[in-house]
């Protein structure tokens, strides 16, 4: 069992530091391969993912959440323009949500995008949610490693907009933009709790339209209403863009620079690439119990419904048949 | 070393990789109804699916299957300047020695048929080929690519 984790990785290692470093010197075809290797995770993945980390944790990831059809793509183009005029090199990872029914996924993000498919500062990868809440995947974030370790100065990751509960965002990258539009909700919707308390920078996209003072006016309300979005000591920012005009984005592209500074200088940059590595390591565990556990419920459905029935104490029954299941599986692995 | 076995850890093995296909619309024609269908179509046989869109230049859709790395690249094209778009595109995959196999779908005139055959693409597909028959050939030759894949 041993040698199948630990393995020969001699030669390996070194093949993969070779694809790793044409990959930083500008081999898109080579980095798209690459990340394929991340997306399950195996012995060869896990030594690709050292060997990323050894590199990675100097560039600034920027995560765009939000309302789906709130222009998360279209502006995420805007800012890739914005930030090749400023000299910069720009990874993208966008992620699409799976269908719950096919597991299949229609990923038409990069469509938005598709003007810097031929830039060679530009990296677009798209990526399918299978079905996380959240839309973050293991894969999602050994791909943002890779990004970072390739030199893509500034890594953006577009989630699937789920909308409330989309936080997942959070421990993954250093500055958060929240896009909206004119007409999502009143002030009491932009009061509840989740994704408008994770913004460092929020955005009033579609702001050409109609309506777009009120929603503004009630975006300034919840967030000087607000604490605890002020995460570190930071004042979230509202930015009014209009992508399709291509207004705001020079203004908006300030914002989550002086972000980055902000963290800098709290000495939180580095903590923050911390905090995804361990997240990384928590959904990878997450994931092998999370099968695991599916397993055993299909399995042994008859008798949870049974226990459900007789037991005297059926949680801790419930809890006895799993752990039981789950230590003969893990013995296994 | 040939190319790395990418076995899973896991204990009962991960289901095959969800095939991934690009479907794009090249060269000067905006009429994607059948694209669309087709991309849905797809995803909803389990497959992931990365739309371009219309309007694409060759150098675009092979820059973009490349970043994607997909398995299969769709091409739909009604506007009749299929050898030429396609011919391009063909050129381009072979300068770069990537053999990700090719489909067209569209308006083919039929003695256009082995001309793009010749060129190297793999599958033709024409008006009122039933969806299922594209679902097939496309999973064909994704997994066809899947078991060639080396890194």
């Amino acid at each position: 069992m041993q040698g199948r984790y630990s393995g020969d990785t001699g030669g390996l290692e070194e093949r993969l530091l070779n694809l790793i470093e044409r990959a930083r010197g500008g081999s898109r075809a080579l980095a798209g391969k690459l990340l394929s290797v991340l997306e399950t995770p195996s012995p060869e993945a896990g030594v690709l993912l050292r060997l990323l980390i050894e590199k990675s944790g100097g560039n600034h990831v920027v995560g765009v959440t939000g309302i789906p059809g709130a222009g998360k793509s279209t502006l995420a183009s805007q800012l890739i323009a914005e930030y090749r005029r400023r000299g910069l090199r720009v990874g993208v990872l966008a992620i699409d949500p799976s269908s719950p029914l096919s597991e299949g996924s229609l990923m038409a993000d990069r469509l938005r995008m598709q003007r810097h498919a031929t830039d060679p500062g530009v990296f677009i990868r798209s990526l399918a949610s299978k079905g996380l809440l959240g839309g973050l995947s293991l894969a999602a974030l050994a791909m943002v490693e890779a990004l970072d370790a390739f030199g893509y100065d500034k890594i953006i990751v577009e989630t699937v907009g789920v909308g409330q509960a989309d936080v997942d965002i959070l421990d993954v990258a250093h500055t958060i933009l929240v896009v909206t539009m004119p007409g999502a909700g009143d002030d009491i919707q932009a009061l509840k709790a989740g994704v408008m308390e994770i913004g460092d920078v929020y955005v009033l996209n579609k702001s050409d339209k109609p309506e777009a003072e009120q929603t503004l006016e009630f975006m300034k309300f919840a967030l000087e209403a607000g604490t605890v979005s002020a995460r570190h000591g930071w004042t979230p920012r509202l930015v009014k863009t209009s992508a399709v005009q291509g207004t705001g984005i020079p203004e908006l592209a300030d914002a989550i620079e002086e972000h980055r500074v902000f963290l800098e200088e709290k000495g939180l940059f580095a903590q923050r690439v911390e905090d995804r590595r361990v997240k990384l390591a928590r959904l990878y565990a997450r994931s092998l119990v999370d099968d695991m556990v599916e397993e055993i419920v299909g399995e042994k459905r008859a008798e949870i419904l049974d226990t459900l029935r007789k037991s005297p104490d059926p949680y801790r029954s419930i809890l006895d048949l799993v752990l039981e299941e789950l230590r003969m599986r893990l013995q296994r692995l | 070393m040939s190319g790395l076995s990418l076995q899973s850890y896991e204990p009962r093995g991960r289901p095959p990789k969800t095939p991934k296909v690009l479907v794009a619309k090249l060269g000067l024609d905006g009429h994607d109804r059948g694209a669309k269908v087709v991309a849905r179509a797809l995803r909803d046989a389990g497959f992931d699916v990365v739309y371009t869109g219309i309007r694409q230049t060759p150098e675009q859709v092979v820059e973009a299957a490349l970043q994607e790395d997909v398995d299969v690249i769709g091409i739909s094209i009604l506007s009749g300047a299929h050898i030429h778009h396609v011919s391009r595109l063909m050129e381009l995959l072979r300068d770069l020695g990537e053999d990700i196999p090719v489909t067209v779908g569209g308006t083919i005139p039929l003695p256009d048929i082995p001309r793009l055959k010749e060129m190297g693409v793999r599958e033709v597909f024409l008006p009122g080929t039933p969806l299922q028959v594209i679902v097939e050939k496309m999973r064909r030759l994704a997994e066809e690519r899947q078991g060639a894949r080396k890194i």
